[in-house]
């Protein structure tokens, strides 16, 4: 089991940093071009990024002067995933409710 | 198959919702029996391969609805959803969790809050339902408890046949 799935989720929990996850699915990215969009002192904005290094969600090398942050493409798989369930969960019972109705209905369309 | 249009899934993760979005080529009464009536629910509930089978039912406010969604192999896995408020036939709300054979709901898990609303359109009805997971922690225990389960291999297959029933 993920033990890293609650603090995942709690770090997914403010604008910001679902922000910058967002932005990361989109590929990698230095960590003032992430802070750019964001009106807020760069420490404030670092201590956010730590959050979400701390939940596995991003990761990030420092080349030089510069460090570029990355997504965690496993991170979001499990989340990803369970929303998938629940997706073709609800897709397969409707699909059975449509047969069901057709059954009560009487309209038999030879399918 | 439904078109997408006719299908909708959305998630909020900031405020720990899914929305459920589908219309049915039906009248309002009769997708609504569909979702009170035990004998109903038993054809529709689980999705495929899975079946659904009403150990008991009371769609009253404060009564329960206590059922399993069996695999082929016999696997079960209980489920009640206790009815908070009901709107016979434009919606009702309940708390959806999982228990165990006896109806007692597992320690420590937390319940999804469904509202579930009916509604005339053109040529049927339209069903919403707005689930609410309590916290972003409750979300996590659903998830993480799904995955202990083994629900995620046996959706995995699903995933599969629904495929393959689309081609079909």
């Amino acid at each position: 089991m993920d033990k890293y799935l609650h603090i995942r989720f709690n770090a997914l929990g403010d604008p910001t940093r679902l922000a910058v996850v967002e932005r990361l699915l989109r590929g990698p990215a230095s960590v003032s071009e992430l802070a750019e969009p964001h009106r807020m002192a760069l420490p404030a904005f670092t201590k956010h990024l730590g959050v979400l290094e701390r939940a596995r969600l991003i990761r990030s090398e420092k080349q030089g002067r510069v460090r570029t942050c990355f997504i965690e493409p496993a991170a979001m798989q499990a989340i990803d995933h369970w929303l998938g369930e629940r997706r073709a969960i609800w897709a397969g019972r409707y699909d059975n409710l449509d047969t069901l109705i057709t059954k009560l209905t009487g309209e038999d369309h030879d399918g | 198959m439904t078109a997408d249009a006719d299908f909708r899934f959305d998630v909020d993760k900031d405020r720990n919702t899914l929305t459920i979005g589908r219309r049915f080529a039906a009248n309002r009464q009769l997708v609504w029996d569909c979702h009170t009536r035990r004998d109903y629910l038993d054809q529709w509930f689980a999705p495929k391969p899975l079946t659904t089978r009403t150990k008991s039912m009371e769609f009253r406010e404060g009564g329960h609805w206590h059922y399993a969604m069996v695999m082929p192999d016999g696997q079960e896995f209980w489920g009640r959803m206790d009815y908070k408020t009901i709107r016979p036939i434009d919606g009702y709300a309940l708390l959806d969790g999982f228990c165990d054979e006896n109806g007692l709901l597992s320690p420590g898990m937390p319940q999804a809050s469904w509202d579930v609303a009916f509604s005339d359109i053109t040529g049927g009805t339209m069903v919403q339902t707005l689930v609410t997971y309590g916290s972003a922690e409750a979300l996590e225990q659903v998830i993480a408890m799904g995955m202990q389960q083994g629900i995620t291999s046996t959706m995995e297959r699903l995933d599969e046949l629904l495929a393959l029933l689309a081609k079909g």
